[in-house]
């Protein structure tokens, strides 16, 4: 990482190691962006984001906010993101999203405003005449936490306290929202064993996955005499997401070329008969 | 003394609410209820008459002011009651011919089912007159003369199981309702010309005003009376308001509903002695109808219509009178008196008739009732002899006075006018003596009625005959009473004035004239239905006859110019109203619900769509924000 | 180099995830789209205060941070909730309120 410039005023240029690092990392953190918005499963989405985020750190660094580099891999990266992937486990995986537009014309209405949107933003900024900036330097002179600290505990104290009871309140809805009161009581094993007898779908416990002695993870669904896959035996979420690894065929690959060396092997054992006995029978 | 006025109005119009209101407990005390309760309001009107007697001839008005009904701003509308000798007259013989009508109803209407219900309509219907008479404003006046015309819808279409009496009821309230109209404008007019509805300030200052308005109120409350008073050309419901039950029919050409429009000309004299040109069409319409409905009386069969004819006959030469200005005010209040006897004489009269002759209408079907009928028979003659001004009777004396009233116009007018009512007093000799000779004279022509039961003519019950007894007395004795000493005029003068006209001809003369048109009258109808036998079935008769017969084509002549001049402008209205104002509005409301249902489209339920909107909103603000900094 | 450049990339990454929230369906997708935009802005606010010389933008970014992290938390605790009664992470399935 390159050290930030910390000159005192009116720089009107960065180090030149500042500028490579920012040429290459903001195509990183720009990638990240749009790998984030366009890759079709959430949990990419969510890594690459996190990517972005990172990148981002640097650049808080770089710009001379240690305290925000750090909060931001922290907090953001670490747990944010994290909890957003929790979340992705436990909703978004049954599919993968189709990307296919549903709304009529809701894909050019967007980019169109989008477009218009980022060309004014840029046209805003670049006709801000920035020419010459102060530099964070003397402001982080007495350290860049201290200096943060003092400002929010005495300038920006009251909105500190504000998000304070902020967060309180958001960690209670969140407790509020996902809770959920069980209005009747929950049925017994036995209750549920007499339901499956009744409805006499699926009377005994479902097939464990696997192939006997050749593998046993569960996203490997165990197969029937004949030699094809059986659906029960896998979980649906995997099934849902595609990440079921059939090895039926290779079972039956390997049933065939079994076969094929016991037939071999007979017909070695039967031809010496034939010879033995004559003419025999062809097959 | 005051109270007793708002009691006067107020004993009937609690009949009313209590009969109407009181459920079938009521069914059987309630037509003496109603009947008691006319009778008191009679009463309280002779103790009002003897106290006013008390008082010098100026002093005698009472003005009570009961409530403030509508006082807005400097709008202001009093119930508030005048009774001077005008109103005193009518609440007498509103209250008296009233009450013996009622009186009558109880015998008459002794086996009808709804008679409780009736006798509320017949309370109602006082009140709602006593209400016009006595109103001492035209805002109230037109309350009671609304409650007239409703009363009169609900008693004509009494029967209403009838198809013929709801039609009648209609038609009355329809007609009415064109005099109405005329009414409320002349009140509105009034008010915007004087600021106020009471009669006091209007009238004593109606010569303020100039004369081109006075002339439009005159002549929209002529339109009022030809509507209330069945005058050309608002007359043609009267004849079928004879649907409704007898009695009806003599409260409403007797004492009630046809004398308000006589009452409305008198009391408003002085807008309209302001307004000559006015007066001519006043005296114009009289004549008229009083030929018309003589004309008319001549030719019907039924007995009520006949003397519906004769109603509309006789209330024309009170209009006539009453348009002749101070000369015949007196005179036409006079002969509304009379008239108010011996016509609820003779319609109690016919009612007895038909009464005993199993409800048979056509005289054609009578004859020969005198001996059987013998108290109906000699009250219904009085009755008659009254009405073609037999000397002595109550209607020679009043009718004399018009027909010298109209001579005494003067000029060219008058001697038109006078020939109008002398030819209108022989009319009604003809067809009165017409409507005696077939009903109580000649052969008898009884018909089996629609049940094939020959009638079996008696006399009416006590209760019937005795109203007609006393109603006789008035037709005899009430002319002579009013005319010694000119009693009436005197009584009168001070509300209404008087002047003597200058007649071109004598009194003497007029009153021979008459005489002698009585005479050729009664000898025609005696010529005609009186030695020849009357066929059963009515001639074919000639034009004019068959004409009278259809009210002189008043129907034809409505049904074609008003109803499908109507009818087409209605179409053509409903034309425009389809294609012009329902497609403006329609053109909106399609083209808003249209738009709706595109912009609905924007609203498609997406969060990703309302996001989109909103970034593009934000992108529009920032370049907003960027535009407005580069400015 | 200026530091202007880290807003370039800021303005950029920001247009990134604006662009995934509008196009992608999964709810957690979008979720996380929306955390690279408050990413972008940080970068942008850190950035200032270099540009500033004072520490009152890396305050800010700070704060954003907290603010994400409990946004974080009661929109995940969302997501799992309309999961668990609706069997879809997908934006477009919640549109009950539809005409």
């Amino acid at each position: 990482m390159i050290a930030p410039s910390l000159a005192a005023s009116a720089a009107s240029t960065t180090s030149t190691g500042e500028a490579v690092q920012f040429w290459i990392l903001a195509v990183v953190a720009v990638l990240g962006a749009l790998g984030a918005v366009l890759m079709r499963k959430a949990v990419h989405s969510a890594l690459s984001l996190a990517g972005t985020m990172i990148v981002l750190a640097v650049f808080y660094l770089a710009n001379g906010a240690y305290f925000l580099g750090v909060v931001q891999i922290v907090v953001y990266t670490g747990a944010i993101m994290m909890l957003f992937l929790f979340v992705v486990m436990l909703v978004g995986v049954t599919a993968a999203d189709s990307l296919k537009e549903t709304i009529k014309g809701q894909r050019w209405l967007a980019g169109l405003c989008v477009l218009g949107f980022g060309i004014l933003l840029m046209a805003g900024i670049s006709n801000a005449s920035l020419k010459e900036w102060n530099g964070v330097g003397r402001a982080n002179a007495g350290g860049n936490v201290e200096g943060l600290a003092s400002l929010i505990f005495t300038k920006y104290v009251f909105a500190f306290e504000i998000t304070g009871a902020l967060l309180i309140t958001a960690a209670v809805g969140a407790m509020v929202l996902t809770h959920r009161e069980r209005t009747e009581r929950a049925a017994t094993q036995r209750e549920r064993a007499e339901q499956r007898v009744r409805e006499g779908k699926q009377v005994t416990p479902l097939p464990a996955p696997g192939v006997y002695a050749r593998h046993n993870a569960v996203d490997i669904p165990g197969l029937l005499p004949d030699g094809t896959a059986s659906d029960l035996t896998v979980s649906p979420t995997l099934r849902a997401r595609g990440q079921v690894r059939d090895v039926s065929g290779e079972a039956l690959q390997d049933l065939k070329a079994l076969e094929q060396r016991s037939s071999e092997w007979l017909e070695r054992g039967r031809s010496e008969d034939a010879d033995a006995n004559g003419k025999g029978a062809g097959k | 003394m005051e109270n007793l006025i708002g009691l006067l109005v107020l004993a009937p119009l609690l009949g009313a609410g209590v009969l109407l209101c009181g459920g079938r407990r009521l069914d059987r005390s309630g037509p003496w209820l109603g009947t008691l309760l006319a009778a008191v309001s009679f009463a309280l009107g002779v103790v009002l008459f003897a106290d006013m007697l008390g008082k010098g001839g100026e002093e005698r008005a009472l003005d009570v002011t009961v409530f403030q009904w509508v006082p807005v701003g400097g709008f202001r509308a009093d119930v508030g009651f005048h009774l001077d000798q005008l109103s005193m007259t009518f609440v007498l013989l509103i209250t008296g011919v009233g009450s013996l009508i009622h009186l009558y109803s109880v015998g008459y209407m002794a086996h009808d089912e709804r008679k409780r219900r009736f006798f509320g309509y017949l309370n109602l219907f006082l009140a709602a007159m006593l209400l016009l008479v006595l109103a001492d404003n035209y805002l109230l006046l037109y309350v009671g003369w609304e409650g007239v015309g409703l009363a009169s819808y609900l008693l004509i279409g009494f029967w209403q199981h009838k198809p013929s009496a709801a039609t009648a009821a209609k038609k009355a309230f329809l007609v009415n309702r064109v005099g109405d109209m005329g009414l409320s404008i002349a009140i509105m007019l009034l008010f915007t010309t004087f600021g106020t509805f009471a009669f006091d300030p209007v009238l004593t200052r109606a010569t303020d005003a100039g004369e081109g308005k006075l002339t439009a109120v005159a002549l929209m409350l002529l339109l009022a009376a030809c509507g209330k008073s069945a005058q050309v050309p608002l007359q043609s419901w009267l004849g079928d308001a004879m649907e409704g039950p007898t009695p009806v029919s003599a409260l409403i050409h007797a004492a009630t509903m046809v004398t308000a429009g006589v009452y409305l000309i008198t009391r408003s004299g002085a807008v309209f002695d302001a307004a000559p040109d006015a007066q001519t069409a006043v005296v114009t319409v009289g004549a008229v109808t009083l030929l018309f409905g003589a004309i008319v009386g001549c030719a019907k069969d039924d007995i009520k219509k006949a003397l519906a004819g004769s109603t509309m006959s006789q209330i024309g030469y009170m209009i006539l009178a009453a348009g002749l200005g101070p000369i015949g005010y007196v005179f036409a209040i006079m002969h509304l008196v009379t008239h108010g006897f011996f016509k609820a004489g003779l319609f109690l009269g016919a009612g007895s008739v038909m009464h005993g002759m199993n409800d048979e209408v056509d005289m054609r079907r009578y004859g020969g009732l005198r001996t059987y009928m013998p108290v109906t028979f000699v009250t219904f003659g009085l009755g008659y002899l009254a009405i073609i001004g037999f000397p002595g009777l109550s209607g020679f004396f009043s009718k004399d006075k018009i027909i010298e009233a109209a001579f005494a116009k003067g000029g060219t007018e008058g001697w038109i006018l006078g020939g109008a009512a002398l030819l209108g007093a022989a009319i009604t000799a003809y067809y009165m003596t017409r409507v005696m000779l077939l009903t109580f004279f000649g052969e008898k022509r009884w018909q089996p009625d629609a049940e094939g039961e020959m009638p079996h003519p008696h006399e009416s019950p006590r209760t019937m005959t005795v109203p007609m007894i006393v109603l006789a007395f008035g037709s005899v004795f009430a002319g002579g009473l009013f005319s010694i000493n000119d009693t009436f005029l005197k009584w009168l003068e001070p509300v209404t004035g008087h002047e003597e006209g200058h007649s071109p001809v004598s009194a003497l003369t007029v009153t021979a004239a008459t005489m002698v048109v009585l005479v050729i009258g009664v000898a025609i109808a005696w010529a005609q239905y009186g030695r020849r036998p009357v066929p059963v079935t009515a001639p074919r008769g000639s034009l004019l006859t068959r004409a009278a017969r259809r009210d002189l084509l008043q129907d034809d002549f409505n049904h074609v110019v008003l109803v499908r001049g109507g009818e087409h402008l209605t179409r053509s209205l409903v034309y425009v109203d389809h294609s012009l104002v329902d497609g403006v509005v329609n053109g909106t409301a399609a083209s808003v619900g249209g738009l709706s249902g595109r912009m609905r489209k924007l609203q498609n339920g997406y969060a990703r769509s309302y996001a989109v909107s909103m970034f593009g909103g934000a992108a529009v603000l920032i370049a907003a924000t960027l535009l407005m900094r580069a400015v | 180099m200026n530091p202007v450049n880290y807003l370039y990339l800021a303005a950029l990454l920001f247009t990134i995830g604006a662009a995934g929230v509008l196009i992608r369906r999964n709810a957690i997708v979008i979720f996380m789209c929306v955390e690279l935009m408050l990413n972008a802005c940080n970068l942008a606010f850190v950035t200032f205060a270099r540009l500033h010389g004072n520490l009152d933008g890396q305050i800010i970014a700070f704060f954003t941070m907290v603010v994400a992290a409990a946004e974080v938390v009661v929109g995940l605790a969302i997501i799992v909730t309309i999961f668990r009664s609706r069997h879809s992470a997908s934006v477009d399935d919640a549109g009950l309120l539809k005409l």
